[in-house]
């Protein structure tokens, strides 16, 4: 492909004035808008996490228990609202869905904006809340002591989630629409690539779940306020009810944090191994299963709560399913690799920490999915570690990967190489060190949520500390290095990584309506011949 | 206590002993999954890493075969793995008419236990080696959990309702009761200790609480305190259900349902009888709700209890 100079203006360039950006319509602009929200949420959540170890490296601690409580409930609020669920749709996806189909925007521009600003909305919110003292209720608003017994702004935070969903609905629909109407000319659904696939499963996913999280925020401030008795038992509520209704949202959220992550993975592993994937229809059909089982596992969050034993059964049943697809994807990723042409660059070591991550975070699923065994782990802190690895060591993993892996074409420049190596083995390294001892934290007994805890278990707990502080390095390092390759990073050409999809086959930084005719696809995606290293585009055009 | 740094929990309970068992098997099964990723991931990425001379020709594709086979075999192990858990839960989840009845009140934030002979205890609870303790619990502010990591078993305390968990010390020590549902500021010290002693030394220890009237007892003269004998008498005129042999029992309610007598059930219809009336009876019974104390229910539940355990009438427990 030529460097279109004569035509269209990148994007980036064509229109400079603030309004031009605050006012745009171009998906591309508005995913950048996105990536400076969840960035500044991501350093927020980070910041309270940092705080959180840096308290938990001695029993006696750093911050007062009150102080403590709030930061562990404002690091749960921001991470999974404000950064996990839009980290990859809103900014990865934005950018890339459209350009990936063969599309020239979204099907509702307007609508995408509108999500941004409803976003923010939300955040202003939700910093008010944050600034005028914080919340201690846990991310999980539990009843009764959320409705009668906290004494922070849990209205405010409430409300902040209840309009950040509207923005996670918009950006679905969206999606779910663009998806269907506006692929190119012969991109099929069994042509869409991976990603594609993994943003389509989770608007689905995000479009009839997050009403029920509106629900549960309305019937909270509902009981908090004119004192319905919803969730009070004193008042003929139940709060068990608050849990069902809850996780009946927050269990498929935790499916809205991975399945993009899925399909991430999936481009990177076959860029880098220039091979095609192993299990394309496989891939596609497990990421659906997961989307749909994800709204049957929701009580498995309350085996101790006392449900009948009848409903747990069941619930534990269902949840050992969701092992099967997620497995099953694990297998083609690693048989991927085989007879590869594999490179070591960064986003492949992102990915490759992916799959192992979320390996270990799938089998540990399997033993709190197991009854009995969840019995004594749950609610400590071999649960924190179990989650963390797979939405920190699975998501955010594969969030930098992608983010690595598009760079030079969302810039124009490349990354520096060796630094972003060097990030992702500390990504690693970090992670691991931060959330390994978790486990065995948690088997010997250490509950989550304790600002204090006996002595004995000060090593695990102080090793934790020390790996969250390299992992706040390696979560940083990017920052400055991506920072430092827009003003001074070598310019990239159209193609850098020699890929199959439609998004490569533009110049770098992209013009503002991507294609300067729509592409018409003739190939499956990952067309890679490890061979003899020729590779055949989604729009046909075949390289040696 | 340690020497080293501690890895791996003591199991000091029957409970404790099943249950970690099965941790080892899935840990194993666990290891070896990700210990094949791995294996496989680094064989692959070492002898096909970009210049190495190693044949890419005949690439696998994925036949159904594979698909098929993997799938199955996955989901045959996973289902191995629930088949034991769940049988497991079942065992730990059903209490059992244990020897020794226990009654646990958790606040915001402490423990009090009261022993059925009337001994009362905050933060700590004694109990004998080898016997089966039953534990009926109730909160009187939010959902707590009553966590002992080396007997492996937990169980929300949820207000409301009356809960049941129940265990087998099989070791004298001292184990640390946690809770481990967020309840509040000062939720990280909810900390009590069990203490587990040989018999000798815990029948020891119940006498030199001192005199005490039991549990029983106390609940009998709040029957009359409240005014529950008058209907619910030996000697009362008015038709209300007898609560002899009521415990344990199954009970025919007016909507059809049946419910078995256990603590939650006397718990609820002490507090809102209306909604459990029983079959053939008016629903005449004040609603006592918010104006009992959940130390009084247990006790008037113990009250109740022992009606049925000094009746002729057999109880069946599960």
């Amino acid at each position: 492909m030529s460097i279109a100079t004569d035509v269209e203006p990148s994007f980036l360039e064509s229109e400079n004035t603030l309004a031009s950006w605050l006012f745009t319509k171009d998906h591309k602009r508005i995913a950048l808008l996105f990536f400076a929200s969840i960035t500044f949420f991501f350093f927020i959540g980070g910041f309270a996490a940092t705080l959180i170890r840096l308290h938990l490296a001695n029993p006696e601690g750093l911050l007062q228990p009150a102080m403590y409580n709030r930061m562990f409930t404002m690091h749960g609020i921001v991470m999974v609202w404000f950064f996990l669920i839009p980290s990859i749709p809103t900014t990865l996806g934005n950018f890339f869905i459209p350009m990936m189909i063969g599309a020239h925007d979204l099907a509702f521009p307007r609508v995408n904006l509108g999500s941004w600003y409803v976003f923010n909305l939300s955040g202003l919110v939700l910093l008010y809340a944050l600034i005028m003292g914080g919340i201690d209720t846990g991310w999980t608003f539990y009843t009764p002591l959320s409705t009668n017994y906290a004494s922070g702004y849990v209205f405010a935070a409430a409300m902040a989630v209840f309009v950040n969903g509207f923005s996670s609905i918009m950006t679905a629909l969206n999606f779910v629409v663009t998806i269907h109407r506006l692929r190119a000319p012969g991109m099929t659904w069994m042509r869409l690539p991976l990603f594609v696939w993994g943003i389509y499963a989770v608007s689905l996913v995000m479009l009839t779940a997050t009403p029920v999280l509106a629900m549960d925020t309305m019937l909270l401030a509902v009981e908090r306020f004119l004192g319905v008795g919803m969730f009070d038992p004193t008042r003929g509520g139940d709060p068990i009810l608050w849990q069902h209704m809850f996780w009946f949202y927050s269990h498929p959220a935790v499916y809205i944090m991975i399945l993009p992550a899925m399909g991430m993975v999936s481009e990177l592993i076959t860029c880098y191994a220039r091979r095609p994937i192993f299990g394309y229809a496989g891939m596609t059909m497990a990421m659906m299963a997961i989307a749909i089982v994800s709204f049957f596992v929701w009580a498995h969050h309350m085996f101790v709560a006392g449900i009948s034993v009848y409903s747990a059964i069941v619930f534990s049943l269902l949840t050992f399913f969701v092992a099967v697809p997620s497995a099953i994807k694990v297998f083609n990723w690693t048989v991927s690799l085989h007879k590869g042409v594999i490179s070591l660059d960064a986003p492949m070591l992102y990915a490759l920490g992916f799959v192992l991550l979320f390996t270990i975070g799938g089998v540990t699923g399997l033993m709190v999915a197991t009854l009995a065994v969840d019995v004594p782990v749950h609610d400590t802190y071999f649960v924190i570690a179990h989650f963390h690895y797979i939405m920190v060591g699975g998501t955010v993993s594969a969030f930098f990967g992608g983010l690595h892996y598009w760079w030079p074409k969302m810039t124009g420049r490349h990354y520096p190489e060796l630094w972003a190596r060097f990030a992702a083995i500390l990504t690693f390294v970090g992670f691991n060190l931060t959330f390994f001892p978790q486990f065995i934290l948690g088997y010997l007994g250490m509950p989550r949520r304790y600002y204090t805890y006996p002595a004995e278990w000060q090593p695990w707990n102080l090793l934790s500390s020390a790996g969250a502080s390299i992992l706040a390095v390696a979560y940083v390092l990017p920052l400055v290095y991506l920072g430092w390759s827009l003003l001074y990073g070598r310019r990239a050409e159209g193609n850098p990584w020699r890929a199959t999809g439609l998004e490569w086959q533009t110049p770098s930084p992209p013009p503002k309506h991507n294609f300067e005719t729509t592409p018409v696809v003739t190939t499956s995606p990952y067309a890679y011949n490890p061979e003899d290293g020729s590779y055949v585009t989604q729009d046909g055009t075949a390289y040696a | 206590m340690y020497r080293w740094v501690p890895f791996w929990p003591n199991t000091a309970s029957l409970q404790g002993v099943v249950v970690n068992n099965l941790f080892i098997a899935e840990l194993a099964l666990c290891v070896l999954i990700v210990g094949s990723v791995l294996a496989m991931m680094a064989t692959f990425v070492i002898r096909y890493r970009r210049g190495s001379a190693a044949s890419r020709g005949e690439l696998v594709h994925k036949t159904w075969h594979w698909e098929i086979v993997w799938t199955v075999g996955t989901l045959v192990a996973f289902l191995v793995l629930f088949g034991w858990g769940a049988g497991i839960y079942v065992w730990l989840y059903q209490a059992p008419k244990g020897d020794i009845e226990i009654y646990a009140v958790a606040k915001q934030w402490m423990w009090k236990f009261q022993h059925p002979g009337g001994q009362g205890e905050i933060d700590t609870l004694h109990v004998p080696v080898g016997k089966t303790i039953r534990v009926v619990l109730a909160s009187q502010d939010v959902i707590h959990s009553f966590y002992i990591p080396e007997f492996r078993i937990k169980h929300d305390v949820v207000p409301g309702t009356n809960q049941v968990v129940w265990f087998t010390p099989d070791k004298p020590g001292t184990y640390r009761i946690e809770c481990t549902q967020f309840c509040g500021v000062q939720h990280a010290t909810m900390i009590g200790n069990v203490f587990v002693m040989p018999q000798a030394a815990y029948a020891q220890w119940l006498a030199n609480q001192g005199e005490n009237e039991s549990l029983a007892q106390q609940g009998e003269a709040l029957f009359r305190t409240y005014g529950c004998s008058g209907c619910h008498g030996a000697n009362s005129t008015v038709h209300a259900p007898s609560l002899d042999g009521l415990y344990g029992s199954l009970v025919h309610l007016q909507d059809g349902s049946v419910r078995r007598a256990d603590e939650a059930y006397i718990r609820d219809c002490i507090l809102t009888p209306r909604s459990f009336t029983v079959a053939g009876y008016p629903p005449v019974m004040p609603d006592f709700s918010g104006q009992i104390s959940e130390g009084d229910v247990m006790k008037l539940i113990a009250y109740i209890q022992s009606l049925s355990s000094r009746n002729t009438r057999n109880v069946d427990s599960h």
